[in-house]
């Protein structure tokens, strides 16, 4: 089995998950689309790992798990705050920022 | 064999839930999909020979990420489903073709390259993985722990709300509540001083007449109330079969 | 005594920033500061003076450098001090004349509240026009020249509560920065002629110029004479100049600054030499101007007005005197000595009648002041019998001088400039006659509420002094032409030329003319009742009233084209200049409007755009790799 396929799906999911942030207004489920893209980018390096027979494509995905685990954290951190704000997290309602 | 097996069954186990990204409209089953995903993935992994990553995948995303996911959707209400139709002009579809375009042209590249994969590769076993971080990434691994933490405080600093007020007691509230001149007893119970003694039957006070506000407010507004006067007519009507007294008479007769 | 001449401009400049700066606290004494920095300067010159006439002979002068002012490779000027016959006489006239009007002024001024004010400004005048004088090259001449302006400007509108007077105060700035670009322009072509500013080279290097450059430059040296000493065409500040208090009149606008274009002129004599056509020119202004004076002098009822159309005219005759080549100069400045004291002396004393009279200035409402301002009237009269030009008086040894030179000459020009100066004789002595009678003479037309009297001693002495001056001056310094020769290092010797008519004639005719207008002047306003209302008159009286209209002319001729102009330019640089760089940044605003639009504040939207961003940077890194 060509370890290519795995990066074929990798690059699936992570179209999938660029899409759902583009097109979901729910701030909590764009964020999972966020996190799909970042387990898409990771499944692409354990098959580069894999490619490559060596162990820092692994090492590579390990960190950005735990950059990803960070993120979440303060990004749901942020989600809750403005959810108490503005009793909604919609992400088109913050539009502050219009010209 | 196995390990094609396993792509596809991967492939399906993560693609087909992750559309629900798309087009699901409850978080929850949502996040549950996701979930189903980083399972599938963590079972990539351990295909593609990163036991120890695929291990993580499942205890750092299916343990804590999602569900914190989850519990954060319980606190801003798990009942909201999500209108799907688009708002922004135009956005549906620029952001579909995008997508699209940008799978399509990442799929071109990687058709294009021909790589020849080693069979025998190192296997992302605790150990190794260990030897790794610790000698060539420690530096790394330290920054990283700093991120977390960072994190960990920040995250504490935006979910904390300062107490403005102070707090109330059950007594506090008692007191405030005889201050503003409310009764300091109970109210009377329903159907204390009735001959009956169902919720729905008001009390009635030493001259027999009822006290309406005895009845629960919720019972009232349901119309499951009973009107205190047609007892009072039950028991003037000697033939009612309910009425102990006349029948006492009736048997002394 | 002629290396500490500085000192002389420096103390009154010094007393002038005392009196300014120490404020109401030198209300009590600053008056006598003033009074003794002005003796100071005096008899500074009078050193100066003595010590130049003890060396004897013909004196070239003395340069004093004091400290370098531009140094520079192309254009180096320090600032330097001339003593010479001609600046002494000059800080003589000013340093003299000017002490005994601060006498005057302190009675005059008594009951100023901004007594101290007004003499900070007198001794800022005389340091100005002392450094006029004495300045040895036209840049440090311009500072003095500026001084002067500035000192004028600010007692002319030394009241400048009254809207009026301020205004004045404005018009003689404004016009005296019209004489000023002339002077500006003069300095900027003698400099790309010689290179320098100084007298000295300038003066060494004018004979070897063109003719042409010494005419434009002497022309440009016109204009500003022009401007400072009120000739033709720019007389029309010095009336209302009239507007600051009187000692300012006698000692600004009669003695001293309006006759400091006449010394710009003598003192350039070597530039005028060498440029004819620009000394006809000056003559010719000269007598343009000594006639309209006389015909204004003899139309106007203000006392103060009177006197200043005479000091045109009196200036006229100083240019004419001028324009006449070596032959005039001596004459010019040997008037204008005269002339300075027994105008003075007259401003004062129509000072002095007007104090006398509640400030009233309209001769019709004097008449017969003979009697209780008896002091007044004979140091007037002494003035009056000078201007005329009655022998042995000062006015007849400078005036008929000047009428004398006046003729000599070939073709046109003797009986042209000869004939306006004879006349001018005869108008002058009908004007200041008239003046006279009107004032002292005649019935009384006083308004009610005047009750004359004389003035007091600190007033009445200067005029005193200034009479005396006009009296004997003239007699004093023509005695065997010691003025001329005092003068001659300084305008040349003068070649002995006849006139075209022989001089007994001239002196006789200009006596007759003068005994005329007097007599005539005599029967009308002397021994005739004088309307107290002016009547009508005839067109040359209505005219010579309202000035010859120059104001009208002024407003015509320059004022409303020059509107146009600068409204035309308003609108050019409004349309097309401001018009250019307004419709760009409209332009742009209008751009900033419409990208504003982008701006929709949708995160997806901007995501949206991240997302088509990145696809198109790939597609082109794909396709460029193919």
């Amino acid at each position: 089995m060509n370890p290519m396929n795995y990066v074929i799906l990798a690059a699936i999911l992570f179209s999938i998950g660029s899409a759902a942030v583009l097109l979901r207004r729910n701030a909590i489920v764009a964020f999972m689309g966020v996190e799909l893209m970042l387990n898409a980018a990771n499944l692409a390096l354990v098959a580069f790992s894999k490619i490559y027979g060596h162990l820092d494509g692994q090492i590579m995905a390990f960190f950005v798990m735990v950059v990803a685990a960070a993120e979440v954290v303060v990004g749901l951190a942020i989600i809750i705050t403005v959810f108490r704000a503005r009793q909604t997290i919609s992400l088109d309602e913050p539009a502050e920022l219009k010209g | 064999m196995v390990n094609e097996v396993l792509f596809w069954i991967v492939a399906v186990m993560t693609v087909i839930p992750s559309l629900s990204l798309l087009f699901a409209k409850r978080p929850v089953h949502i996040a549950m999909s996701i979930v189903t995903v980083m399972v599938g993935l963590a079972a990539a992994y351990v295909g593609l020979g990163a036991p120890f990553l695929g291990v993580v995948q499942i205890v750092v995303y299916t343990g804590a990420v999602m569900m914190m996911f989850l519990f954060v959707l319980m606190l801003v209400g798990v009942d909201s489903t999500e209108d799907l139709k688009e708002t922004i002009k135009g956005q549906k579809w620029i952001a579909f073709a995008g997508s699209i375009g940008l799978a399509i042209l990442l799929i071109a590249v990687i058709g294009k390259v021909t790589v020849q994969p080693r069979n025998e590769g190192p296997v992302g076993d605790p150990y190794p993985i260990a030897i790794q971080l610790f000698e060539d990434y420690v530096l790394v691994m330290e920054v990283l722990g700093f991120l977390l933490i960072t994190s960990a405080v920040g995250a504490l600093v935006l979910t904390h709300v300062p107490r403005l007020k102070p707090r109330r007691a059950q007594v506090d509230v008692a007191k405030a509540r005889v201050l503003a001149g409310a009764d300091p007893v109970n109210k009377p119970m329903p159907g204390v001083y009735a001959r009956h003694n169902a919720l729905d039957i008001p009390a009635l006070d030493p001259e027999g007449k009822p006290i309406e506000h005895s009845v629960s407010r919720v019972l009232k507004i349901r119309s499951q109330t009973q009107d205190g006067a047609e007892f009072r007519a039950q028991l003037e009507d000697p033939g009612h079969p309910g009425n102990v007294a006349e029948s006492k008479d009736g048997d002394d007769k | 005594m002629q290396s500490l001449i500085w000192l002389a401009i420096a103390i009154p400049l010094a007393s002038a920033a005392i009196l300014l700066l120490a404020g109401r606290r030198a209300d009590a004494w600053g008056h006598w500061v003033g009074v003794i920095a002005s003796s100071a300067a005096f008899l500074i010159g009078a050193g100066a003076l003595m010590e130049m006439i003890s060396e004897g002979g013909a004196h070239p002068g003395t340069t004093l450098t004091l400290w370098e002012f531009i140094p520079g490779s192309e254009l180096s000027v320090d600032v330097g001090l001339l003593v010479d016959p001609l600046s002494i006489t000059f800080v003589m006239l000013i340093t003299f004349v000017g002490t005994l009007i601060h006498i005057y002024s302190v009675a005059y001024m008594e009951h100023d509240p901004a007594r101290r004010r007004f003499f900070a400004y007198l001794n800022l005048f005389i340091a100005a026009m002392l450094l006029l004088v004495l300045a040895d090259s036209y840049l440090l001449l311009f500072f003095g020249w500026e001084g002067v302006g500035l000192a004028s400007y600010l007692l002319i509108g030394f009241w400048n509560q009254k809207n009026e007077y301020a205004t004045a105060a404005n018009k003689a700035f404004v016009v005296n920065r019209i004489g000023d670009i002339g002077l500006i322009i003069a300095m900027g072509m003698m400099f790309a002629a010689f290179g320098a500013l100084d007298f000295t080279t300038v003066f060494a290097e004018a004979p070897e110029a063109s003719t042409a450059t010494l005419t434009a430059i002497g022309l440009a040296l016109l204009l500003a004479a022009c401007g400072k000493s009120a000739q033709f065409p720019l007389q029309s500040w010095l009336g209302d100049a009239m507007a600051g208090p009187t000692p300012v009149s006698a000692l600004i606008h009669a003695a001293t600054m309006v006759t400091a274009g006449v010394y710009l002129i003598v003192r350039s004599a070597p530039i005028f030499n060498g440029a004819p056509n620009a000394q006809l020119v000056v003559a010719v202004v000269g007598a343009i101007t000594l006639l309209l004076g006389a015909f204004i002098g003899m139309a106007k009822d203000d006392i103060k007005k009177a006197l200043a159309a005479s000091t045109m005219s009196q200036i006229g005759y100083m240019m004419l005197a001028a324009g006449l080549g070596p032959i005039g100069y001596a004459f010019a400045i040997f008037h204008l000595v005269t002339h300075g004291f027994f105008k003075a002396g007259m401003f004062l004393g129509a000072g002095s009648v007007m104090h006398a009279m509640n400030d009233q200035v309209n001769m019709r409402r004097f008449g017969a002041l003979r009697g209780v301002m008896v002091i007044t009237w004979v140091t007037f009269g002494l003035g009056w019998l000078a201007i005329l030009g009655i022998p042995p008086f000062s006015g007849y040894w400078s005036k008929d001088k000047i009428i004398e030179a006046a003729f000599v000459g070939d073709g046109w020009q003797p009986w042209v400039l000869g004939g306006a100066a004879l006349v001018g004789a005869g108008l002058t002595a009908f004007y200041m006659s008239r003046l006279f009678f009107m004032t002292f003479h005649g019935k009384a037309r006083w308004t009610d509420d005047a009750h004359p009297h004389e003035s007091s001693l600190l007033m009445t002495i200067p005029m005193m002094i200034l009479a005396v001056g006009s009296a004997f001056l003239g007699l004093f310094l023509a005695t065997g032409d010691r003025f001329a020769h005092f003068l001659e290092p300084v305008t040349g010797h003068a070649e002995h030329h006849d006139p075209v008519i022989a001089i007994p004639v001239i002196i006789g005719l200009t006596l007759a003319l003068v005994l005329v207008g007097t007599v005539i002047a005599w029967m009308k306003y002397g021994r005739a009742d004088v309307p107290e209302e002016a009547p009508a008159g005839s067109l040359v009286t209505i005219a010579a009233r309202n000035d010859f209209f120059q104001d009208s002319v002024n407003r015509a001729v320059f004022q409303r084209p020059g509107q146009h102009l600068t409204r035309t330019l308003v609108y050019g640089d409004a349309a097309i200049v401001d018009g250019a760089v307004n419709k760009q940044a409209r332009g742009w605003a209008r751009l900033g409007e419409s990208s504003r639009k982008l701006q929709t504040g949708q995160v997806r939207s901007y995501a949206l755009t991240m997302l088509v961003g990145v696809v198109l940077i790939a597609l082109v890194i794909v396709l460029g790799g193919m």
